[in-house]
């Protein structure tokens, strides 16, 4: 009798949404852990390997917070890509070629973020036009801006800008037990890049924001139910543009990550970096209607399209664009899945 | 003014009043712009090129136009699916893993057929997704927008695949004895085919009336997600077609480039011709000259020595415009601009009068 009376509680707090987060990560672990069988001998069982995984992708995890904030208020950005190019384009070319120093140029990024932002913003908020058209108008206004400043592959030497590059290599160690020792004998310690701290703070910043401001709470009501939030008394429009400024905002600063494990800016750079964002959170369990998702979802979003990089790359042998497949038939799978859950909860009403 | 107002309010407005200010701006530039000449026994010219190269744009555009109409969203994998279909021409032409053939594997028109399958299989994709799983169509596309291009690469095994065979040259170029540019013929064919259906057959109407209200259509016994399949499925060929144009305009599969920032060009082209992207009225004759009117602006920006690479920030620029102006909140905020200034001036004549009475 008990267990019949505590069913359908269990059942409500395991709701659709969550289970979307635990097959994740569930699914995350079965990867990573076939990773560790098959390529055992590789070293992906190392710490290290893990925290490359964070090293490489801290760029993707900057732009997928800014990705899931907009997804919550039903729109999408995929002008992502583009703007990563042009920002590491931009850094590349003011370092590279002209010599200037860092600090404005990262500032002057930052800047350019926040008005391509708001830009985008006021077009889908105050104009009403569909969000792809004016992030797809994005995407080819930074690409094309990027080969305007310049065509050629630009990269970042020690010459050129010795704090920058400093800042590339710089090493965080991490506690000597977590290492291991090497075949030579030698004790390797694991370590991170500034970029990684970069990135978690700003997933736990946007954590934070989306659980305990107004303007979070806000984001979540918008998708929710446009018409309800307008009723509630909240400004949509005005919610929707900081969502997009938000966005750009953040995608700078994975611009910065990014540039600072590329050290260089070209034209075809980031190509296809819209798709591993949305990829991350449509997998971290936003949805694509809005309304619902998380920042912790999207980490573990990153996480699993940076494992299916690392396994193809692991193997050496498969080419490049399986991962970009497997990317894809992820992203597909989980949108279907959502949909069959929206299907049910329908029928269920 | 009121005649102005009757012009500007005519559908096909929009893209001719574009297409005459491109000619005109080239025209200033070059006089020349508009000679035809016939060099070893082809025509020659810009005008000629403008046709010719604004084929694919031309061709995408009838499938867009289709998929904008029915579901108020685009289809952004147009592009990828053309690489798509031209590596998969390609490679039943030359074998698996073959880099350069002067001998065809299987005949022609089975490895073009094939490729204009492939791009069937991807629209039909797409269809599914949009239609019966009721994803919303841009993010439905996006997945073979990487995809496609990824899988092309992966049949033609990493490589640029050559096909140095002289008939698959004539598709994209001149068959011998005929002045016209080939691929002229072909979007004729494709718009013919197109149009009659619509015309023919009860289709455009069907999808102009789940365009405007998909739910009213399927109440009044128009199987709504039926008119959205088929026509991602028409978007879906129409990109194959202008794959396999586009791969034999090079005698080859190049994945990374064909079909590159195609997407933006052909919902430009739709936007251009006066149809609105929210779906339903559509006009296809308007996206047909807004794609050779993009053409011509692509062609103008090459010519001025613009590259490849920095022109989509013209198009990007344009789109934007042309969207705002369409959107219903600007429409309203000119109208009621006017009829403030209306307000006003019948205040002041008001108030003339009232001085004249006095």
């Amino acid at each position: 009798m008990k267990t019949e009376v505590r069913l359908p509680q269990t059942r409500r707090a395991m709701n659709s949404n969550s289970l979307l987060l635990l097959i994740t990560i569930v699914l995350f672990v079965v990867m990573y852990a076939i990773g560790c069988m098959i390529y055992a001998d590789k070293g992906f069982s190392h710490v290290q390997t893990f925290l490359n995984l964070l090293i490489t992708n801290a760029g993707l995890i900057c732009v997928a917070c800014g990705m899931t904030c907009v997804m919550l208020t039903g729109g999408i950005d995929i002008s992502v890509g583009s703007l990563i190019a042009m920002d590491c384009m931009i850094l590349a070319y003011g370092m590279g070629v002209k010599g200037w120093p860092c600090i404005p140029l990262l500032i002057a990024v930052l800047l350019i973020g926040v008005v391509f932002g708001a830009v985008q913003g006021y077009l889908v908020g105050y104009m009403k036009i569909q969000p792809f058209i004016v992030t797809m108008a994005g995407m080819f206004f930074a690409r094309g801006m990027t080969a305007v400043i310049c065509t050629d592959q630009i990269s970042i030497t020690q010459d050129a800008n010795a704090t920058f590059y400093a800042w590339a290599n710089q090493k965080i160690d991490l506690p000597a037990f977590l290492g291991y020792t090497n075949s030579k004998g030698k004790l390797q310690i694991p370590y991170i890049r500034p970029a990684v701290i970069i990135a978690l703070l700003v997933v736990a910043v946007i954590f934070l924001v989306l659980k305990y401001t107004k303007f979070g709470r806000s984001l979540y009501a918008v998708g929710g139910s446009e018409s309800s939030a307008v009723m509630m008394g909240l400004n949509v429009r005005r919610t929707k543009m900081r969502a997009y400024i938000l966005s750009s905002f953040l995608c700078s600063i994975g611009g910065i990550c990014y540039c600072l494990n590329t050290m260089s800016g070209s034209v075809q750079q980031a190509r296809g970096f819209e798709m591993d964002a949305i990829a991350s959170s449509v997998i971290g369990g936003t949805l694509l209607t809005g309304g619902v998702g998380n920042v912790i979802g999207s980490l573990f979003g990153v996480l699993i399209t940076g494992t299916i990089n690392t396994l193809v790359t692991t193997n050496g042998k498969l080419l490049s664009s399986w991962a970009n497949i497997a990317t894809a038939a992820l992203l597909c799978f989980f949108i279907i899945l959502q949909s069959v859950f929206a299907f049910l909860k329908n029928r269920s009403k | 003014m009121s005649s102005l107002k009757k012009l500007t309010d005519k559908t096909l407005f929009l893209p001719l009043f574009c297409m005459i200010l491109v000619l005109l701006i080239n025209v200033i530039k070059s006089p020349d712009f508009f000679s035809i000449a016939i060099k070893n026994g082809v025509l020659y010219g810009r005008l000629v090129d403008i046709l010719n190269r604004g084929s694919e744009i031309a061709i995408l555009a009838v499938g867009q136009t289709l998929v904008v109409a029915v579901s108020a969203g685009t289809d952004i994998s147009v592009g990828s699916v053309m690489s798509l279909s031209a590596c998969g021409c390609c490679m039943m032409l030359a074998g698996y893993g073959v880099n350069s053939t002067t001998e065809l594997a299987v005949p022609m028109i089975v490895g073009m057929l094939f490729g204009v399958l492939l791009g069937g299989v991807c629209g039909a994709f797409n269809g599914l997704l949009v239609s019966k799983l009721k994803i919303q169509p841009m993010v439905a596309t996006l997945i073979l927008f990487t995809a496609a291009r990824a899988i092309g690469l992966l049949l033609c095994d990493n490589q640029i695949t050559y096909i140095r065979y002289e008939p698959y040259k004539y598709l994209g170029n001149f068959i011998p004895g005929i002045p016209i540019p080939t691929a002229i013929f072909i979007t004729i064919a494709v718009i013919a085919v197109i149009s009659l259906l619509l015309k023919k057959t009860a289709l455009g109407l069907y999808i102009q009336s789940v365009g405007i209200n998909s739910r009213a259509a399927r109440i009044s016994g128009i199987s709504s997600s039926k008119i959205c399949f088929l026509c991602y499925l028409i978007c879906g060929l129409c990109a194959g077609i202008a794959g396999i144009v586009a791969s034999s305009r090079i005698y080859s599969a190049d994945s990374n480039n064909i079909g590159l920032n195609y997407e933006l060009d052909s919902i430009l082209a739709v936007a251009l011709g006066g149809n609105s992207l929210g779906g339903g009225k559509f006009n296809l004759a308007g996206s047909i000259i807004g794609a050779y009117t993009i053409q011509a602006i692509t062609t103008t920006l090459l010519a001025m020595g613009v590259s490849t690479d920095q022109a989509p920030v013209i198009k990007a620029i344009i789109v934007v415009i042309i969207v705002v102006v369409q959107a219903p909140v600007f429409k309203a905020w000119m109208q009621t601009r006017s009829a403030r200034r209306l307000a006003a001036r019948a205040a002041e004549t008001s108030g003339k009068k009232e001085m004249a009475a006095k």
